[in-house]
């Protein structure tokens, strides 16, 4: 098989932006966090993604602000390199080359020009072991320094990276590894370390989580696994250090900050709630509760204004000092796992999946940007370790997106098992969904899977479940009052010979219903509920099932566990194809015939696209990754593409996007796309290169506008230059639209204009024609106007007489001076560059 | 930051009670207004016109009423025996009764003195009516005999001895002054057409005919008697449409709503029963004693219902007019009055709005379970009222402490009253399918916690016996309910046609040779 280079894979957004602490800059105006192989610039007033520094061909691992100069970081990746950034401008400084994957950066204001690194043993062949090194960063002018200064300060640390922290004013530097805390002071060249017992009477676990050295004071706070703050004093002198204890977690503590004048220390846990602890001053303490996720990392900014909370559901929320949370920028959420398939919404064409616990979310794949979470559980989430809490395990929409259906569980492990089925449906009014029905015990056993039918009338959906039942539910009329209600019912239950069901599936017409039962498929008829007939090829029990669609409607498509992929003529019952092929999750288009099946064989993936009408495979892509892929969607194009190239003429109506069992949300694409996909990325950098607020856009630009007024526009109009032009129309884009002439006004002015300029005289008749017709037009809505008509005109109708000089001025008609009147009233000027910019 | 999410209280619907339309309908009557009577109510008779008074026959009088009064506007007393059958004529202007010693008399609605006598009967007279011409009167007695008789002239015009039993029942036509419909205890309605002078269709009821009534289209005849009500579709000559047996004693008698003309019948089992139109009981009205009349006045405005014990109760119509001017006049106290002010301040149009934020009201258990305070809000959703009146909230908060993993901390420790408390709302609940399942996980829970200290109690153990005894007969049920089950699972298999296989048959023959019809 033939490796097709121009279809490839690419991993598509939405990656950790919690792996490591956010850095706030020092003018508190760009929050910076580590985003896949890349870092993130947010603004902290607008949270809107500005832009991120790419360069890195691994993970990303650690962000730090270079202390010598505030408007550059340096960034540390798996890949062995320190990159030193311009972060305002997105300009690579400096490249330095370590040559070992990196883990952790720290730097500090005391050591200049050296950064501390977190390296992997490289003697040791545990990947458990970590070494913290001091590199010197060599000064030269190139682009690509080799760094090979390393000397290491310690070995065996903790691969936590928030078990590392610089004591005051850089003179010794702490790390705490399982049970032990170790100092090390810079000056005397020696590492002094403390122990703790495993577990006391009380049977506390006492295991280093973090460690926050005061900036002033040389004190250290160090949390536990049980919940505990330890503050360490006078540990200068090894033998009689002394500790004090706070606890209020109840869970391990995750992160510990001390604000930049050591004031107060912040520390967050599961529990979701920032503490903020006062100084000093024992046990005096503030709290923030809720805030969705536990917290992960917490930073502050330089001048103590801000604080950043980075959270479990890859979330970065920015607090300011006076406890009250300014603004949450968050990640395409991805929880342990995703439960949900992947679905569209098909009125947003929104990525829907899990989000936070107990929420469907709905991310932007055009823009790359979380929209919301819909509330599905609507019950307060306890962050407490190992709580078994409902979680939303299945969800559908119907074909209209008006109805949503999502079913939520708890009790997975245990014998009790919980869970709701409920029905949402779609509010124009508030653009959200809104619950409709909600039915407690819908089936006796886990609901394995469900879908809605996808015809345009009638809304039905169908559940199968473990107790060996199927059920249809509609919004149907009640037999008693023989009124219609706007709840749903059960319609049908059906079974087959109490075998357990595996999956369900509609036609694209929903005439027919399959469900499998272990190894056989049923076809039902949703309108009598009557057993049509019986598909059986064993070995194997069902996986998955799909119809074809459009021209290849009449086949059914099932996957086995035992490595079948058949093929089934509905008009003959009969099986037309069947392949050996291990499938694990077959997706169909729903724009097109094709259907999609991911393969897993022997530690790789590959994906097959095929008609199910012919059985050769339309496309084949092997390796597409390592992992197994169990979540699969379509996404139909906003506009098709026009790929004649065969191999990549499936992904023209629809894109392919998976989800392996890493959570990377992978796709596929294309030469021609991803040129057009560069291309809208550098414009948008460029116009979001500051950061705006939105007041700043509104006066702002409006100033600019009143400056370009002021310059006489005949001299722009003598002045026939390309990039101004180019500037005209980005005017035009930027005025706010209420400032702007009606449409119809200016489209016809910018069309009349183009002819002029290009044709002149040779188009004169064609460009009355556009006169009198536009005089037709405007006749219609023409205002009784007594003033008096002949006036000098105004600079655009000079313009127009200016670009066709050796034309008779078109004697004008009545309405048409009344227009132009109107049109003279509003200013226009700038226009002019917009015409005058025509060659 | 999210706010604080309160406990969703869940509100199951009770199994086996259907709110419908007709159901919200017949609810929607006032508490009955009791009358005392001198005997017996025997008959109530609404006047045809506005203000639709009615007549109450009991004793040896006969009250008229106003629809809003209790005394009677008028009476007419000059009966020497009791009387029977008082009813109004069409015009509403004239009153006929019988009575006991076989005399019918005939009132004007305003004089006292009965305008005319009709003599003849030689035993009492138990139903009188007019016809629809409003001229002749027709009558039934225990005499066996129908008679008809003119009212101008105070004659007799016909006399049919048909039946072989009491006649206790008749209904005159509407549409046909000719025509009237007589219930007899000869088990027997007979239709009578005054043209032929004899019956032209006679239906058996069964038992002995109580009450006779026609549908105001005239194509259905009800006739109650004994526990059944017959329903006789007339258009089919006479061809019993439903029999009806939703009463535990005689149906004694039946009328229709002016609304939807849904039947009603009443009992001497003390019931009024409400149908709809595919005869399904939608309502049940509960008396005193056991009912002899009923009536419904024009529009549904009033039930009526005489009864044995001599008590005449009345039902007036709720009416939202009436609810708007109850809320309306109540008062409310200061602080209510300081709560709301301001609150309905419309603001002008060039008026800056300052918003400010709404505050989160939360329920007392709420916040306790905000503040983590476990036990505190179970005490709280144990309280006397929550528990009697809102089952469902203390179960709710139930579901929310056992989901926090919670629950065994807030059942410990507790004190022999307040676990008596838990353990009484569990022997309440405890079999309501709606809280079954919480419940029982608490049941265990409160076990596995105080089996040390239980025979330190006898309170506590008393009741665990009670909730033991309890469970075991719960139990046993649910194994008959599944025997039945069973039982009827294997008569509906056996019931249902083979139609599977006579599907399966008529496969197409050209399958694939892979495809197996299971």
């Amino acid at each position: 098989m033939v490796e097709e280079s121009d279809v490839r894979v690419v991993r598509f957004g939405g990656s950790k932006i919690n792996l490591r602490p956010p850095i706030i800059s020092t003018d508190s105006r760009f929050v910076l966090c580590t985003s896949g192989d890349s870092v993130k610039v947010y603004s902290t007033r607008t949270e809107e993604w500005l832009h991120s520094l790419q360069g890195h061909t691994n993970q990303v691992t650690g962000i730090a602000l270079n202390p010598a100069n505030h408007l550059q970081v340096y960034s540390c990746s798996a890949d062995g390199t320190v990159k030193l950034w311009d972060f305002i401008d997105g300009i690579l400084i400096k490249t330095f080359i370590i040559g070992y994957p990196l883990f952790a950066i720290y730097v500090s204001e005391k050591h200049e020009g050296i950064v501390f690194l977190h390296i992997a043993m490289d003697t040791d062949s545990k990947k458990e072991g970590f070494q913290l090194v001091a590199v010197h960063l060599p000064k030269s002018a190139e682009q690509e320094v080799e760094a090979k200064e390393l000397s290491a300060v310690s070995s065996h640390i903790s691969p936590n990276p928030s078990c590392t922290a610089f004591g005051r004013e850089g003179q010794y530097i702490a790390f705490a590894r399982n049970l032990q805390l170790n100092v090390y002071f810079f000056r005397k060249q020696k590492t002094y370390s403390f122990s703790l017992k495993a577990t006391d009477k009380k049977g506390a676990k006492n295991a280093f989580t973090c460690i926050a050295c005061h900036p002033t004071d040389d004190c250290i706070a160090t949390g536990h696994e049980d919940g505990k703050i330890r503050l360490w004093r006078n540990f200068i002198h090894k033998k009689e250090y002394t500790y004090s204890t706070q606890h209020w977690h109840h869970n391990a503590v995750n992160t510990l900050c001390f604000t930049p004048e050591g004031t107060n220390l912040l520390s967050g846990g599961i529990e979701s709630v920032l503490v903020q602890w006062q100084y000093g001053t024992g046990n005096r303490k503030e709290f923030l509760p809720r805030l969705g996720g536990s917290i992960l990392h917490v930073s502050a900014s330089s001048d103590g204004q801000l604080f950043c909370t980075s959270h479990s559901d890859n979330k970065i929320t920015v607090i300011e000092s006076s406890f009250k949370v300014c603004g949450v920028i968050q990640g395409l959420v991805k929880g342990d796992a995703v439960l949900t398939d992947l679905m569209i919404d098909p009125r947003s064409k929104a990525l829907v999946l899990n989000g936070k616990p107990g929420h469907l979310q709905f991310y932007s794949l055009l823009r790359d940007k979380h929209l919301y979470n819909l509330d599905i559980v609507q019950q307060e989430y306890i962050y407490e370790a190992g709580l078994d809490q409902f979680e939303v395990v299945k969800a559908a929409f119907d074909i209209k997106g008006y109805w949503l259906a999502t079913v939520e569980e708890r009790g997975q492990k245990s014998a009790d098992l919980e869970f709701f089925l409920k029905l949402w449906s779609y509010d124009e009014r508030t653009q959200s969904f809104v619950l409709n029905t909600t039915i407690t015990a819908a089936h006796t056993d886990r609901i394995i899977s469900m879908c809605f039918s996808s015809s345009e009338e009638t809304t039905m959906l169908v559940t199968i479940a473990e107790d060996g039942q199927f059920k249809a539910w509609c919004q149907g009329v009640d037999a008693d009052t023989k009124q219609d209600q706007n709840f749903w019912s059960c319609d049908f239950v059906g079974s087959y010979h109490n075998l357990k069901p595996t999956n369900c599936s509609f036609s694209a017409d929903s005439s027919l219903l399959a469900v499998s039962f272990q190894e056989v498929i049923t076809i039902w008829s949703p309108d009598t509920w009557e057993l049509l007939t019986t598909l059986c090829q064993p070995p194997g029990v069902i996986r998955d099932l799909c119809f074809g669609r459009l021209s290849c409607s009449k086949y059914l498509i099932s996957t086995t566990t035992r490595n079948l992929l058949c093929c089934w003529n509905l008009l003959t019952c009969a099986l037309e194809w069947s392949t050996s092929v291990e499938v694990s999750k077959l997706q169909s288009d729903p724009l097109s015939e094709n259907v999609a099946a991911f393969s897993y064989q022997s530690k790789h993936t590959d994906l097959f696209v095929f008609k199910p009408n012919e059985p050769r495979p339309l496309f084949t892509h092997k390796n597409v990754c390592s992992e197994k892929i169990h979540r699969a969607v379509f996404v139909p194009r906003e506009e098709p593409l026009n790929n004649c190239d065969e191999s990549s003429q499936w992904l023209n109506r629809s894109q392919l996007y998976f989800l392996t069992q890493n959570m990377d949300l992978l796709t596929f694409s294309t030469a021609t796309e991803e040129d057009r996909m560069l291309s809208s990325s550098t414009r948008l950098v460029i116009d979001d290169s500051v950061a705006v607020t939105p007041f700043y856009l509104l006066l702002g630009k409006h100033r600019q506008q009143q400056q370009k007024l002021n310059t006489p526009s005949h001299q722009a109009a003598d002045r026939p230059q390309q990039p101004q032009g180019s500037v005209t129309i980005t005017e035009l884009l930027h005025t706010p639209a209420h400032v702007l002439p009606p449409a119809s006004v200016l489209c016809s002015m910018f069309v009349s204009s183009l002819l002029i300029s290009n044709t002149g005289v040779l188009q004169d008749p064609l460009r009355k024609e556009m006169e009198s017709s536009e005089q037709e037009m405007n006749s219609e809505k023409e205002e009784e106007d007594s003033e008096g008509e002949m006036e000098a005109c105004d600079s655009q109708q000079e313009l127009r007489v200016q670009g066709s000089v050796d034309e008779v001025t078109p004697k004008l008609s009545k309405a048409q001076e009344r227009e132009l009147k109107r049109v003279r009233k509003t200013d226009f000027s700038w226009m002019a560059g917009l015409i005058a910019s025509k060659p | 930051m999210a706010s604080f999410k309160p406990t969703k209280v869940q509100f199951l619907p009770k199994l086996g009670e259907k709110v419908t339309e007709d159901t919200l309908y017949w609810k929607n009557y006032k508490s009955p207004v009791q009358i005392k009577e001198f005997g017996a109510v025997t008959k109530i008779d609404f006047s045809p016109l506005a203000p639709h008074n009615y007549a109450v026959t009991a004793s040896t009088r006969i009250h008229v009423y106003g629809l809003h009064s209790q005394e009677p506007i008028r009476s007419f007393t000059r009966f020497r025996d009791t009387a029977y059958g008082g009813s109004f004529r069409g015009d509403g202007k004239l009153l006929v009764a019988g009575s006991e010693e076989g005399l019918i008399r005939l009132f004007d609605i305003c004089g006292r003195v009965a305008l005319r006598q009709f003599t003849g009967h030689s035993k009492a007279v138990h139903v009188t009516s007019f016809l629809s011409d409003g001229f002749r009167v027709v009558s039934g007695s225990d005499d066996l005999t129908c008679r008809v008789w003119d009212v101008p002239s105070a004659v007799e015009l016909s006399s049919i001895t048909e039946h072989t039993d009491y006649i206790r029942a008749l209904a005159p036509s509407k549409l046909n002054p000719d025509l009237f419909v007589t219930g007899s205890y000869d088990h027997t309605v007979k239709v009578f057409d005054m043209r032929s002078g004899s019956s032209v269709m006679t239906m058996q009821h069964g038992h002995p005919v109580e009450c006779v009534l026609l549908y105001p289209s005239e194509a259905l005849l009800v006739s109650t008697g004994g526990r059944y009500v017959k329903i006789w579709d007339l258009l089919k000559g006479g061809q019993e449409l439903v029999s009806l047996k939703n009463h535990h004693k005689t149906v004694t008698c039946a009328c229709l709503s002016s609304v939807g003309n849904k039947l009603l019948t009443g009992s001497l089992d003390r019931h009024v029963k409400v149908y709809n139109s595919s005869y399904k009981v939608v309502h049940n009205f509960d008396c005193d004693a056991s009912i002899l009349s009923m009536a419904v006045a024009p529009d549904d405005e009033v039930v009526a219902v005489g009864m044995t014990n001599g008590v005449l109760s009345v039902r007036h119509r709720k009416h939202k007019k009436d609810k708007e001017t109850l809320t309306s006049r109540r008062r409310r106290g200061p602080s209510y009055r300081v709560f709301v002010k301001g609150k309905n301040f419309v603001p002008r149009q060039d008026d800056f709005l300052v918003s400010k934020p709404v505050k989160q009201y939360l329920r007392k258990y709420d916040k306790q379970l905000k503040s983590f305070e476990v036990s505190k809000a179970l005490d709280t959703a144990l309280q006397m009222w929550t528990r009697t009146s809102k089952p469902e909230v203390t179960v709710a908060v139930i579901i929310e402490l056992n989901r926090r993993g919670t629950l065994k901390n807030a059942l410990a420790g507790r004190n022999e009253e307040s676990l008596t408390k838990i353990l009484n709302f569990l022997l309440k609940h405890i079999f309501d399918p709606r809280f079954s399942r919480p419940l029982l996980t608490v049941g265990d829970i409160v076990l596995d916690l105080y089996r040390q200290v239980l025979h330190q109690s006898p309170v506590v153990e008393r009741q665990l016996q009670r909730l033991m005894e309890v469970l075991g007969r719960e139990a046993e049920l649910q194994q008959e309910l599944l025997q039945v089950l069973g039982i009827l699972d294997t008569l509906f298999a056996s019931l249902t046609p083979r139609k599977e296989v006579a599907a399966l048959a008529a496969l197409p023959v050209d399958q694939g040779p892979q495809l197996q019809a299971a």
